[in-house]
């Protein structure tokens, strides 16, 4: 059979709205669309006009997983515009709340959404009944990102606490102390899943990807840092639209992101910890060595095992924030409008999520601009499933639509977010 | 989640979640009946809101003696009819799929709980069917009038659960 279709209609265990489209021409594969069709929501848009201390609550609504990043994001802009730094232990209850957020989304779908596509299973639902223990574990730990969302956030999906300079209110010392034991055991959990999904078997397939990632002085970057590469990019914030532009195909309602002289690239797990394996503690590093693991990893299906090191990674740092927590003496800084313009970049679990915003006189917002992780990482999910699925041909159709399903799924996409789920139409002529 | 009335004393751990979103039209099904139970209901039984993450819900029932859950579900066939339905016995019919717009539904808790073991003890749903769940519409009148109804046979049938488990926990 020269030429073949196939097709998924709505691909299932990401967020939001999408299919793909692989068309088999001669043995070869002639093109691989990932194809958006969650409607645009326009939040740039409705963001025109609005005050500046309201882009962390409108923004926070783009997406229901990630709705701290959202919130990081467009704080810090907001605050590059006004002139203000914070610092301090409000900045770091900042990488508290976020690294609640990376506990609850890694732990959704490491066990959830992905470990299914390695075990043979079509959702955790039916993984469930022989892999019990390691749901469980996976419940637990998206429990304990929970309670730091609700504690710090007000809530754990769309948080309300978070605000241009600070936070609402702040936790006492005593608030903080009950999460501790919860964090402690998430650690232990968090380690026998690394050990776990390490086990899986993973595709053979490796490709020369430029991963894009924030780096810091001295932190595994999450709120701050240069946007650095592995082919010389280390740039700030402010610079980000000198390197990198968003375009628009045909196939999907969601822009893509491409770097301006080298085009594709990727963010998320897998960029940062090829980026920052040296910012990671020497126990995460141990673990990571453990699981197989180097220091730079381009194998996109071991993200999930780079998923389970970075939740390690983020219950380690909650516990130390916490141990070394100082109520500030005021829950935010003080700030006054005026105009400006703001840029951010900051670590949402699925990669660097940008903001720029130009503000009025009276701290209006007169313009936004908005690029999340799933935007950026379109062309490269494209290209691996051109290079996955050329590899894998003499697959029957339904083994291929899996292992294209598989290779989405590597990057965790927020389809909601990009545009911002997922069909799969597999063309074989 | 938003809790909404604590459930107090020993003798019964019985939950009401109300499942929705108000600001979707039919949606807010859940909400507007939950909200009409409070001060209603007998002591022990506590009231949460919850939109989203279904997944939660297991955590939720962690340790009740009895769920009911109340929910929109969509499409509808004819908007403003109930379904009672136990979900230790039947499962959701597929035609009923209680609505939701993200990945996990309460389905897909109500299964993943039954392959953990983690169901509560009497796990209950009340659904309506829905006409519209557009973003910003209010709910709908056939939709509201159903509510009020729902919350009244729930406030009925969670005082016989109270008597139920009172007499079951004075028996054993």
């Amino acid at each position: 059979m020269a030429n073949r279709t196939i097709r998924v209609d709505y691909i299932a265990r990401v967020e939001g709205e999408s299919a793909l489209d692989l068309q088999i021409r001669d043995g070869r594969v002639t093109s691989a669309r990932l194809k958006i069709f969650e409607p645009p929501r326009l939040f740039e848009a409705l963001l025109r006009g609005r005050g500046f201390a309201e882009a962390p609550d409108i923004t926070a609504r783009i997406c229901g997983i990630c709705p701290v990043a959202y919130q990081m994001s467009s704080v810090h802009a907001m605050e590059d515009a006004l002139g203000v730094r914070v610092d301090g232990q409000l900045r770091a209850l900042r990488r508290l709340l976020y690294c609640g957020e990376w506990i609850e989304s890694h732990a959704l779908h490491v066990v959830m959404l992905h470990a299914p596509d390695f075990l043979g299973y079509q959702d955790g639902i039916q993984m469930a009944a022989k892999h019990g223990d390691a749901v469980r574990n996976g419940l637990a730990l998206k429990k304990a990102g929970n309670e730091l969302m609700r504690l710090l956030g007000g809530r754990e999906i769309h948080p309300v606490n978070v605000r241009v300079g600070g936070f609402y209110r702040v936790p006492g010392r005593a608030e903080l102390a009950p999460v501790v034991e919860g964090l402690k055991r998430a650690r232990d959990i968090a380690v026998a899943t690394a050990r776990w999904v390490a086990g899986f078997p993973f595709p053979d397939y490796e490709r020369d990807y430029e991963f894009v990632a924030l780096r810091h002085p001295n932190e595994y970057a999450i709120n701050e840092g240069h946007i650095v590469s592995n082919r010389g990019l280390d740039i700030a914030a402010a610079d980000y639209d000198s390197e990198f532009e968003e375009r628009h195909v045909a196939h999907s309602t969601a822009l893509q992101s491409v770097l301006k002289r080298r085009g594709s690239y990727l963010v998320g797990p897998l960029a940062r910890y090829n980026l920052n394996f040296d910012r990671l503690p020497a126990d995460a590093q141990s673990l990571a060595r453990e699981t197989g693991l180097g220091p730079v990893c381009r194998n996109p299906f071991k993200s999930i095992i780079v998923r389970a090191i970075e939740l390690v990674y983020a219950c380690d740092e909650a516990l130390r924030i916490i141990a070394a927590y100082e109520p500030p003496a005021a829950p935010s800084v003080k700030l006054e409008p005026r105009a400006g313009v703001g840029h951010a970049c900051t670590e949402a679990p699925r990669g660097i999520l940008y903001h720029r915003y130009e503000l009025a006189d009276d701290g209006s917002i007169r313009t936004a601009r908005i690029v999340p992780p799933t935007s950026q990482n379109q062309l490269a999910i494209e290209e691996d499933l051109c290079e996955v699925a050329t590899r894998a041909l003499d697959l029957s159709d339904d083994a291929l639509r899996d292992r294209c399903e598989q290779t989405i799924r590597n990057y965790d996409p927020c389809i909601s977010c990009s545009c911002h789920f997922l069909k799969l139409a597999l063309h074989r002529e | 989640m938003t809790a909404i009335a604590n459930g107090t004393g020993s003798t019964c751990r019985i939950l009401v979640v109300g499942i929705g979103n108000p600001d979707r039209g039919d949606d807010g099904f859940g909400p507007l009946v939950v909200r009409q139970l409070v001060g209603r209901v007998p002591p022990c039984v506590s009231i949460m809101e919850r939109t989203g993450d279904a997944l939660a819900l297991i955590e939720d029932w962690a340790g009740r003696d009895a769920v009911i859950l109340v929910d929109a579900a969509a499409p509808g066939a004819k908007p403003g009819r109930i379904h009672r339905i136990d979900l230790l016995e039947d499962a959701l019919p597929t035609e009923l799929s209680l609505s939701s717009t993200h990945a996990f539904r309460v389905a897909d808790a109500v299964g993943l709980a039954r392959a953990l073991g983690l169901l509560p003890g009497r796990l209950i749903a009340y659904a309506v069917e829905g006409a519209s769940f557009d973003p910003g519409a209010p709910v709908s009148p056939q939709v509201a009038a159903a509510a009020d109804d729902v919350a009244l046979r729930v406030a009925a049938e969670l005082r016989l659960l109270e008597e139920e488990l009172v007499g079951d926990a004075a028996h054993a």
